[in-house]
């Protein structure tokens, strides 16, 4: 296999912002054979690869390119707010390969026409934003980006915006709300960005990993790329592994490579295996039945869960449950944006009934109360945020409640007998 | 272009771009809402509104979801009703249990929901937000307990009115509407002009409250309660009662002031019929001279803040005459007490108004030009119905009275100043007849009436063609205003006349008038007002007897010293508190 069509071949953690070293690596090349084709010619290698959406997902990337409505000027823009806890793929890329991203973006603007794009950075990554405008000015510099594009007559300009907001800003439409000025609140969906975005312009809004694959794409070919991985979801993917693993860390891997596989090259999981959650904190928390879930978009949808960011979370046995369930539902009403009523007052009480368990003051009837609020959620949240508590609260409650029930009859005992 | 569609069965065939819900109405289904309000763009931000739509996953908003060819809607399930029941709930357990103690108690979307839903018990656990509540403002007073996000308000004030004096503050449950960090209602942009108070579903926005004073007041034998009623109270406070919007009611309103044991009671439309001939002066002055124009009119407070704040550098367009409200005060405590020998100590003056900003205003330290306070309370339409319900009045069923005289008879000039354009109209009426000496033969100006945001015109006077323009709304009257100021700088001609009211429709349209205070409704206000014009024997405001009277006998002349100390005034430059605000 090509070592050229993983990220991880460019990442440079040394030198990141060494040009030169970038362009000897192979990089560029992507963007060379792209100057020398038409738009509908790009966006034709990246729908043949099959790459998908790597923000959560997956959609696929060319289908969304071919959907920028015509007629007025496009706006792009990288999603780099990664929010998800347990995710820091996108700052792996960003901190070791930024003139692949921006390589990327240079290519999927030549694809959709866009003349100007931005890089959204979270805000809890200061460093990664300063790193990514010396970036661009050094790309600029060579000519890679800016005007007259290695003179092929195409120009585009990329600016580096630093976030402000909540995990749900890494929602493309608050994102886009949020570059605008406005505070970072989801919009409804259609109009899709690709229709109406920054503006009231068609806007593509594509992840960071997603762009860092596209001038691999355009370097290797649609074919070589396609050939790895999962047939429907093909090439490789970046996991971000923690928890009780023995090495937490990025790791790449064609897509659907057994979870099984993923954990032993982080040197496997320190303790027993109790509970995993992949992807992200919306995914499911699953037993280590999950072992033997292959790793992509469509086998883990199968699995009743979501492929989402690839973050894997491990947990042993010393793991209470009764506290998962507090943490997760803490993170969700610190997080909902609180724009619509069923999240921002659903998302408070699954707070307040979780964190009354864990103090162990929990009565049995929050459980199916808790699951009522999450139908509740389900069916009328505004976003996808709200509506995706109820993947990791049922499946904790599924899987794991006969253990918080006896986490709240203990700690009853443990208060009457104290009394 | 229509569209045919099947709600819960029923075919109904609607207007292309009607939405879902709408269309649901059709087929006279009701789905209930929380957030939605007729006269506003549809967030979907509550949820309750969910349908099934055939073909499709999940639920859909019905108030954000189009009616298409076609579609079949299915507006109750067991799902959707345990749904909507559940945010309900969720909303509930998050609410204080105040409803008795509540200013919105029987006017609250909430509640009546909640009655509607048959909420009898919780399932979850209740809790309280623990916040202050503000009281700094003179106009309004900001609860955020109460405050369920729907953000109705902060469409009003920040897209409506362009004020942006309150956002949507803190995130997820914590939102709250505030503004700035660091300020408060009292000393924030806003300019209380009170449609925030009258999109809120709920008590969290509200008229800060003088009843208790005015009873008071009412009850202390040494004062002398002097109340006036201004001229968009007439034609909605029968709402509060029961009867149309846009009913006159203006006799049945001197008799319950003076059933309440309101001492005397003259009417606001005298000092407005006196404001035409104060303006118009000022106009005729400025035409004579040829300008500075456009000369802008003052009687909405709101306004007049709202120009003091974000448009100052126009303030020497804005014409020196106080408000009718101020007018009237300014004269009960110097005119009226001296014709009746009173101690103006003793007198309290209380004036009726559709209107919050009146509250601020009327508490201006330029407002004191009798020595004391001009105008001692404001009340709104809301309040004076409560009072008339406390002291058991029957308004509906009261026979009509005439009010004191001196300070009350008025002409239709005075009554459509409660609406937009009613300014305007009634000035070109009297200018027009001072300026030529001439009788107009036209006296209906309809092109600057209605409900339109902006309405522009050219008017003959005479021989010179007078361009005016009619705004209603504070976003609207920045359209204007950014060309007047544009104009300005250039040096270059924009208008002779501009009206500009800071609530859409004019004072009709006030922060303190009965809810709901709809759009639809302050049209049939309007219409009230233009029907009591036409019925009225005398029209135009140089005709009124009493205000002949008074600058015969007191004033002198339109623009007379004493007119000018008693009935005009000065502004202030805010520029700071914006731009220390945003
Ligand atoms: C609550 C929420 C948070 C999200 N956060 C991110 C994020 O941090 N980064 C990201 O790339 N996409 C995130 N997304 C997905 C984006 O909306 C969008 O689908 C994605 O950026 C598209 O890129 P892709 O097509 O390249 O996957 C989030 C979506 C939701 C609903
Ligand atoms: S579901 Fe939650 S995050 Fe999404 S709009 Fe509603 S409150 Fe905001
Ligand atoms: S706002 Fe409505 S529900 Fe809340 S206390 Fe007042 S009347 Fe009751
Ligand atoms: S009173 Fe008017 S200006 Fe003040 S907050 Fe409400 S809408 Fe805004
Ligand atoms: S204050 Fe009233 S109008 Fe404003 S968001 Fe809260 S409930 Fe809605």
């Amino acid at each position: 296999m090509n070592e050229r069509s993983r990220i991880s071949h460019f990442a440079n953690s040394e030198a990141p912002l060494d040009i030169a070293r970038y362009i000897e690596s192979g990089g560029y090349v992507g963007l060379m054979a792209a100057l020398g084709k038409t738009s509908a010619e790009v966006i034709g290698v990246v729908k043949n690869s099959g790459l998908r959406g790597r923000g959560g997902a997956g959609f696929p990337t060319g289908l969304k390119w071919e959907s920028v409505a015509a007629g007025e000027q496009p706006y792009l823009v990288c999603n780099a707010d990664e929010g998800e806890p347990g995710t820091f793929k996108d700052r792996f890329i960003l901190e070791r390969a930024p003139y692949l991203v921006l390589e990327g973006m240079t290519i999927a603007a030549l694809a959709i026409g866009a003349r100007e794009g931005y890089i959204y950075v979270r805000g809890e990554y200061p460093e990664i934003a300063k790193m990514l405008a010396l970036a661009t000015e050094k790309a600029k510099a060579r000519g890679y980006l800016g005007n007259d594009i290695l003179s092929s007559g195409f120009s585009f300009d990329v600016a580096v915006r630093v976030g402000g907001g909540s995990y749900v800003v890494g929602d493309e439409t608050a994102l886009l709300n949020s570059l605008m000025g406005n505070r970072g609140y989801p919009m409804l969906k259609p109009p899709f960005p690709t229709e109406k975005g920054l503006w009231g312009k068609p806007t593509v809004v594509n992840n960071v990993e997603t762009l860092a694959y596209v001038p691999i794409i355009l370097g290797l070919g649609a074919q070589a790329f396609a050939s790895i991985g999962s047939v429907n979801c093909p090439g490789y993917k970046l996991f971000s592994l923690s928890g009780h693993v023995a090495n937490p860390g990025v790791y790449e891997f064609p897509m659907g490579t057994r979870l099984r596989d993923v954990l032993e090259k982080a040197g496997g999981v320190t303790g027993t295996l109790k509970a995993i959650q992949i992807g992200g904190t919306a995914g499911p928390i699953f037993g280590p039945a999950a072992l033997d879930y292959n790793l992509d978009f469509p086998s883990m949808q199968k699995a009743g869960g979501a492929l989402g960011s690839g973050a894997i979370v491990a947990m042993n046995t010393s793991v209470n449950m009764a506290h998962v369930l507090e943490v997760t539902m803490r993170f969700f009403a610190q997080e909902s944006c609180g724009q619509c009523f069923p999240c921002r007052y659903g998302t408070r009480q699954l707070d307040y009934m979780a964190h009354r368990i864990a103090l162990g003051l929990g009565k049995v009837e929050y459980l199916d109360l808790m699951r009522e609020t999450a139908t509740v959620m389900v069916g009328a949240s505004f976003c996808p945020f709200g509506q995706s508590v109820a993947l990791p609260l049922k499946s904790l409650l599924d899987e794991f409640g006969d253990e918080i029930v006896s986490f709240m009859t203990e700690q009853q005992y443990l208060k009457e007998v104290s009394e | 272009m229509s569209v045919s569609l099947t709600v819960d069965g029923n075919k109904v065939t609607v207007p292309d771009h009607t939405s879902v819900l709408e269309a649901a109405a059709a087929a006279h289904i009701s789905i209930p809402t929380l957030c939605r309000h007729e006269d506003l763009v549809p967030k979907g931000a509550c949820g309750m509104c969910i349908v099934k739509i055939g073909g499709q996953t999940g639920f859909k908003r019905s108030c954000v979801t189009e009616a298409r060819e076609g579609m079949s809607v299915w507006t109750s399930s067991p799902e959707i009703r345990d749904i909507r029941r559940g945010i309900l709930e969720l909303v509930l357990a998050a609410h204080p249990a105040d409803c008795l103690q509540c200013i919105k108690h029987g006017k609250c979307e909430l509640q009546t929901l909640a009655e509607r839903f048959e909420i009898r018990d919780l399932h979850y656990d209740r809790y309280t937000r623990g916040l202050p509540v503000d009281q700094t403002s003179l106009g309004i007073v900001r609860d955020m307990n109460k405050c369920i996000g729907c953000g109705r308000c902060v469409e009003m004030c920040n897209e409506t009115q362009t004020v942006a004096s309150i956002f949507f503050r803190g995130r997820g449950a914590d939102t709250i509407v505030a503004p700035t960090i660091g300020k408060s209602m009292g000393d924030s942009v806003c300019v209380n002009c009170g449609q925030c108070v009258v999109y809120c579903p709920v008590g969290a926005l509200y008229e800060r409250e003088q009843i208790d004073e005015v009873w008071k007041a009412i009850d202390d034998p040494d004062k002398i309660v002097v109340a006036q009623i201004a001229p968009a109270v007439r034609v909605a406070i029968g709402e509060e009662f029961g009867l149309e919007p846009g009913e006159l009611c203006i006799g049945k309103l001197y008799s319950a002031l003076k059933g309440m044991g309101v001492d005397v009671v003259f009417d606001t439309n005298f000092s407005a019929d006196l404001t035409i001939l104060e303006e118009g002066t000022e106009l005729l002055g400025r035409i004579r001279e040829g300008g500075p124009f456009p000369l802008i009119t003052s009687c909405s407070p709101g306004w007049i803040k709202f120009c003091e704040t974000f448009y100052p550098e126009l303030l020497g367009n804005v014409s020196s005459c106080k408000s009718p409200q101020q007018m009237l005060g300014a004269l009960i405590k110097t005119y009226y007490a001296t014709q009746r020998e009173i101690d103006p100590a003793r007198l309290v003056s209380l004036s009726i108004m559709p209107c919050t900003a009146k509250k601020f205003e009327a508490r201006r330290p330029e407002m004191n030009a009798s020595g004391l306070c001009d105008v001692d309370f404001v009340l709104t339409t809301r309040e004076i119905a409560r009072m008339f319900r406390q002291a058991g009045i029957c308004f509906a069923d009261l026979d009509e009275s005439a009010p004191d005289p001196l300070l009350s008879g008025y002409t239709g000039a005075a009554t459509i100043f409660g609406a937009s354009g009613g300014v305007m109209e009634a000035a070109l009426r009297t200018a027009y007849e001072l300026a030529t000496g001439k009788s107009l033969a036209r006296i209906d100006f309809s092109e600057v009436r209605g409900m339109q945001g902006v309405k522009e015109a050219t008017v003959d006077m005479d021989g010179l063609a007078v361009k005016i323009a009619v705004t209603n709304g504070l976003g609207n009257a920045r359209k204007i205003l950014d060309t007047i100021s544009a104009a300005n700088k250039l040096g270059k001609p924009s208008y002779h006349f501009v009206e500009i009211m800071a609530c859409s429709g004019g004072c009709i349209g006030g922060g303190g008038q009965p809810l709901p205070n709809t759009q639809a409704k302050r049209a049939r206000r309007m219409e009230g007002l233009y029907m009591e014009d036409r019925g009225l024997a005398l029209r135009k405001s140089h005709e009124n007897p009493e205000v002949k009277r008074i600058y015969a006998e007191f004033l002198g002349s339109p623009g007379s010293s004493l007119a000018h100390k008693l009935l005009h005034t000065s502004y202030l430059d805010r520029r700071e508190a914006a731009s220390a605000s945003s």
